[in-house]
């Protein structure tokens, strides 16, 4: 099984120093690229690769590329999206601790095609490791000349900084992603502009994710063909898939793109914890639905079509002990807090949905409760909110509202949790936040 | 006043954008480090020095988790609540924590050591729960490692 993302990463999960990634033929496609090919050509292999975004909207790569124009105004922008901090994600932290030179690679190789000028890495707040890989290997690769002028005496420049961010989930969607690196709060842009006509400092600019672009160099190295072929289904390539939950082996792998659900869990995760058995479960980080079924190849097209997104490709498995109205609290609390608070519906109508739910795990959950959440989902769904983060959070809840029903109506007719023993005591029983927790630690969750 | 060293890892973070104002969010968090919070007069400062209104700063400040604008203990205890955590079962280590320390969100323990605030998920889920302190992660915690994890900051 071919794995071009991860087959070179060390036993001890150090990083891959510059030497070791050159020995193993790091950098070869940087100078395949810059010793003939054109910024067009390394555009139309990629788009025959038929790579997708791996940050979760699978949007195809050389499509967005191309959307760059030509003789658009200058400096160009690159970014690498590494603000990885959708709930149940890990995969990201991986690639950037354990090879980041192929990032780096991908990234210039990306650079180039789109003719950009100054790239940024954004990383999250608690990746401190990966900061420091990172801040270590940009600067290797400046001083063996991969970086700044005159790139490997091809005349072209490009310079790379990394950015590290101040904790705010929003700032993993790319148009806030953008405002955070300008130095403003991290609310989402109207599109259009779409970034890459006017992106970073009004100027046209490609975000990517940290996967994205990692894919880059070994496309380059074997082609097109070949990429589309290490995958078993139609969307090309391999997949950083995951696992977490109560399984017999949590982790992460690189798989070929559309390996079943049944295969990760069963199979790579070992299978469920002794006394614990499969309820269901999200396929691609917090914002998407649930899925109940195991046979789902995990595509993007086959997971769309039983219902879900493949969003992130890192699974969290919820199980017969666990409660699914609690599951689903903690990820509206997680919603509720980490709403960047611009627009009405998202900002008031998630820490409702919360409460709602908190009273129901505390039973005091009402009859009418249900239809309740349903008007949410849907009144918060796609079209209703200014970015897909309210659209996202209403994924699991909507999908949990279906297939774990039975556990909703329980909690409110027996006025309890079946799975509790102590109260959720983040916030009392229809309302409003426990004055002790109002810290402004939190600026988003203080009403 | 900014010290030397605030004022050069500033300088450093504005040299990698357009206009001292898009630095802010790194300025803010280059006096954190320092100063271990962003008091008003801290914030004044910055703005000053980025030559941008101390509103516009503080909306930037109060914007971010990660920047306090409130004063936090030596230490910052920041636990994963997010869901593989809680799946794992991270409520137990916020009990622990809460027993052993006093302290629960948000709050600072009296002598001043332990900050405890709850985190979004850490990207570290096969080895749930999680938290970090100061800039050190610790991957499956159990309530039993507590003390000793503790006994390491001063
Ligand atoms: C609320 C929200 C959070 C997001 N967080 C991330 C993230 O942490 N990392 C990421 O790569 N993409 C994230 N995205 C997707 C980005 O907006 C964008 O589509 C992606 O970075 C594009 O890269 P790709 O085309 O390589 O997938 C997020 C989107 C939304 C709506
Ligand atoms: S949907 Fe939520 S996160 Fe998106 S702009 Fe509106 S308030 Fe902000």
């Amino acid at each position: 099984m071919e794995k071009p993302l991860t087959q070179h990463i060390r036993a001890d999960g150090k990083p891959l120093s510059l030497n070791e990634y050159e020995r193993v033929g790091g950098y070869s496609a940087l100078r395949k690229v810059l010793s003939g090919m054109t910024p067009g050509d390394v555009l139309n292999v990629v788009k025959d690769s038929n790579l997708r975004g791996r940050g979760g909207a699978g949007f195809p790569t050389g499509l967005k590329w191309s959307f760059v124009p030509q003789d658009g105004p200058r400096p160009r922008y690159l970014i690498c999206n590494a603000d990885e901090m959708e709930p149940g994600t890990f995969k990201d932290r991986l690639l950037l601790e354990c090879t980041p030179h192929q990032l780096i690679e991908g990234m210039i190789i990306a650079a180039f095609a789109i003719g950009a000028d100054v790239s940024y890495v954004f990383l999250r707040w608690a990746y401190r490791e990966a900061a420091r890989i990172i801040n270590v290997a940009i600067h290797e690769a400046q001083e063996a000349g991969y970086l700044g002028r005159n790139i490997l005496g091809s005349g072209y420049d490009l310079a790379m900084h990394l950015h590290t961010g101040a904790g705010r989930y929003i700032c993993g969607e790319e148009t806030a992603l953008l405002n955070s690196l300008e130095g403003k709060r991290a609310i989402p842009r109207a599109k259009p502009p779409f970034p890459q006509v006017s992106g970073l400092f009004g100027k046209p600019t490609i975000v990517n994710n940290v996967e994205t672009l990692c894919c880059i160099p070994p496309i380059i190295t074997h082609g097109a063909e070949w990429f589309r072929k290490l995958s078993l289904t139609s969307d090309a390539g391999t997949k950083i898939y995951g696992v977490s939950g109560k399984v017999k082996k949590p982790g992460a792998w690189e798989l070929p793109m559309g390996v079943s659900l049944r295969e990760l869990i069963e199979e790579y995760a070992g299978g469920m914890l002794d006394g614990h058995k499969f309820r269901g479960a999200l396929p691609g980080g917090a914002s998407t639905d649930f899925l109940v079924e195991l046979d789902v190849k995990m595509d993007y097209s086959s997971v769309a079509a039983a219902g879900s997104r493949l969003g992130t490709g890192t699974v969290v498995v919820l199980d017969d002990r666990t409660c699914p109205v609690g599951f689903v609290r903690n990820l509206e609390q997680f919603f509720a807090q980490e709403s960047c608070g611009f627009c009405t519906p998202c900002r008031e109508g998630i820490p409702w949905i919360r409460n709602i739910l908190t009273a129901m795990e505390n039973g005091e959950g009402m009859p009418g409760d249900i239809d309740l959440l349903e008007r949410h989902a849907r009144g918060l769904g796609p079209g209703h909110t200014f970015c897909a983060f309210a659209p996202g959070a209403m994924e699991p809840l909507q999908s949990a509202l279906r297939f774990f029903r039975d556990d909703f109506i329980r909690h409110i007719e027996e006025h309890t949790c079946p799975w509790r023993e102590h109260p959720v005591n983040d916030h009392n029983s229809r309302g409003f936040v426990v004055p002790h927790l109002q810290t402004n630690y939190h600026a988003a969750d203080t009403h | 006043m900014l010290t030397r060293e605030e004022i050069l890892e500033i300088d450093r973070a504005i040299s990698a954008v357009p206009y001292r104002k898009a630095a802010c969010i790194e300025a803010l968090k280059v006096v954190q480090t320092h100063r271990g919070w962003i008091s008003d007069e801290s914030l004044r400062t910055v703005a000053g020095y980025l030559e941008m209104s101390v509103d516009d700063l503080d909306s930037v400040a109060t914007f971010y988790n990660l920047i306090f604008r409130k004063p936090v203990g030596r230490h910052v205890i920041l636990l994963c609540d997010s869901i593989s955590c809680w799946v794992m079962g991270y409520e137990q280590l916020r009990e622990r924590l809460r027993d052993h320390l006093g302290i629960d969100y948000g709050e600072t323990t009296a002598d001043g050591r332990y900050t405890l605030l709850p985190n979004p998920c850490l990207g570290t889920c096969d080895c749930a729960p999680a938290l970090m302190i100061d800039n050190d992660l610790y991957r499956k915690v159990t309530p039993e490692m507590l003390e000793s994890i503790l006994s390491k900051y001063l």
